[in-house]
């Protein structure tokens, strides 16, 4: 069973959203994304100050097995990246949920959409 | 149903995927941790799936050498290993094997997975003239042992014998045990009874030998240089075209084997597709099947992955005939450059590009 925390927000395509309280919003993946996509070997992520829509492909994160798309999961424009990622993208495995964070974003709509972690708890357990 | 090796339950612990209809481990934690493990210390892995053959009959180095592209002929001493592909008669491979010479009567032959009902059925049709008996052991089981430092962390486990053969060599007092593999490094594969293998598998984990899944064999192997059938060639495709020229013996010119003809006609050509090796030169990820464009043209990616030695992306393509220094590809709109190299890239622990 992976961690899914209680006080993020999340994505079927398993992306996590966490809220600050400045209004800006934190994106990352999941534990279970991570898991199943295993070792990361590159990560490719947005240019700071682009506007992106909803579900719009934003980035990727490629393992050795496999590249999987990162979907943002709102509206809005892109704040801030994690540099870090760029040479070491296995920080993503070790900690996906705080020093693996890929992207900020200042959100042009509301999160109620988002699914809350019981749900994204259904979605992986089927 | 998939099919389950008689080391299946040494796996639980694994992440199990079904490799071509078998439940098989992918990795025990980390595919990038297990790969440094056999290029620096020591790795095992169950290739139980692999399919054995042995060959019996008076005329079985005769029929080997028309059956296989390489010459058993170049067989001399007992426990000599070759590595060949079967052709068929277009020159397309049907599969790449390695063959033992035991006696003058026996030859055993280690064929791939995924291949194993259409190469049984192949060599029995051709065995009949030669009235070879053709016999699948699938009551054995395959452990490979690979690293730097195998010899010296199996001291205990395996006979002197064994530990001072010759690489591409084999001995068979007890367990079939032979120095080869899919690595690039030093090591052993061994041939034991299915019941055997779980005792010989915890004495190797308590020797500090670690489990290695099928994604690290992937990586090593592609640094290594050794093709991977079903990606790298298949039957749409000679030995000339995929990198494997030095497999195939021309002489003596009068030995006649399948798909030669074809093959000669290829050569004599000089216009068929090659293969060539490629470090990309971006961060990026070069992957099977990607397109890559030369100056003579298109061609694309046979097997591409992340190489966890070098630290960057490595492939195998197949272009048009030429002498290239950079290809290109793109990936996502985006145009990349990619240096070709001599293959391999990695062997005995060191970077050789």
């Amino acid at each position: 069973m992976s961690e899914i925390p209680g006080n993020l927000k999340y994505t079927e395509s398993h992306e996590w959203i966490a809220e600050g309280e400045d209004g800006i919003v934190t994106i990352g993946i999941t534990e279970h994304a991570q898991q199943s996509l295993g070792d990361l070997v590159f990560i490719e992520l947005p240019e700071v100050g682009t506007e992106v829509k909803q579900e719009e492909i934003c980035g990727v994160v490629e393992s050795v097995k496999a590249a999987s798309d990162i979907f943002s999961p709102l509206a809005g424009k892109i704040t801030a990246i994690n540099e870090k990622l760029v040479d070491e993208p296995e920080i993503v495995n070790s900690s996906p949920y705080q020093d693996g964070w890929l992207f900020k974003l200042k959100p042009s709509e509301s999160l109620d959409n988002l699914l809350s972690h019981d749900k994204y708890r259904e979605i992986t357990e089927n | 149903m998939l099919r389950k090796t008689p080391l299946y339950d040494q796996h639980l612990n694994a992440k199990l995927v079904d490799f071509g209809g078998w439940e098989m481990p992918l990795h025990y934690g980390s595919q990038i941790e297990e790969h440094h493990q056999v290029r620096q210390d020591a790795g095992v892995f169950d290739v139980s799936h692999m399919t054995i053959i042995d060959l019996t009959g008076k005329k079985v180095r005769q029929f080997l050498q028309y059956l296989l592209a390489n010459d058993v002929g170049r067989l001399k001493t007992i426990g000599k290993a070759l590595y060949s592909c079967m052709l068929n008669e277009n020159g397309g491979v049907i599969d790449d094997l390695i063959v033992y010479y035991q006696t003058d009567e026996l030859f055993r032959m280690v064929v791939n997975s995924g291949t194993r009902d259409k190469d049984i059925a192949w060599i029995t049709h051709y065995a009949k003239e030669y009235a070879v008996q053709v016999q699948e052991r699938d009551d054995l089981a395959m452990i490979a042992i690979q690293g730097p430092q195998v010899t010296k962390k199996i001291k205990d486990l395996l006979p002197a014998t064994a530990l001072s053969l010759k690489p591409f060599h084999a001995t068979w007092e007890n367990w079939f045990i032979a120095r080869t593999g899919y690595t690039g490094e030093n090591g052993f594969e061994i041939m034991l009874p299915a019941k055997e293998a779980p005792e010989l598998w915890e004495k190797l984990l308590a020797n500090e030998i670690k489990p290695i899944g099928l994604g690290a064999r992937n990586t090593l192997r592609l640094e290594a240089g050794m093709n991977l059938y079903g990606t790298d060639m298949n039957e749409n495709c000679s030995p000339l075209e995929a990198g494997l020229n030095w497999t195939v013996a021309w002489k003596p010119l009068d030995r006649n084997f399948i798909g030669r003809v074809t093959l000669q006609a290829q050569k004599d050509s000089g216009n068929h597709r090659i293969m060539i090796a490629l470090v990309l030169q971006n961060k990026g990820m070069l992957r099977d099947h990607q397109a890559i464009y030369t100056d003579n043209g298109e061609g694309y990616i046979t097997s591409g992955s992340f190489s966890p030695t070098l630290g960057r992306s490595i492939a195998f393509a197949r272009v048009p005939m030429g002498k290239y220094e950079q290809v290109t590809v793109q990936i996502r709109n985006k145009t990349l450059v990619a240096k070709v190299v001599k293959s391999p890239f990695v062997k005995n622990g060191n970077v050789l590009i």
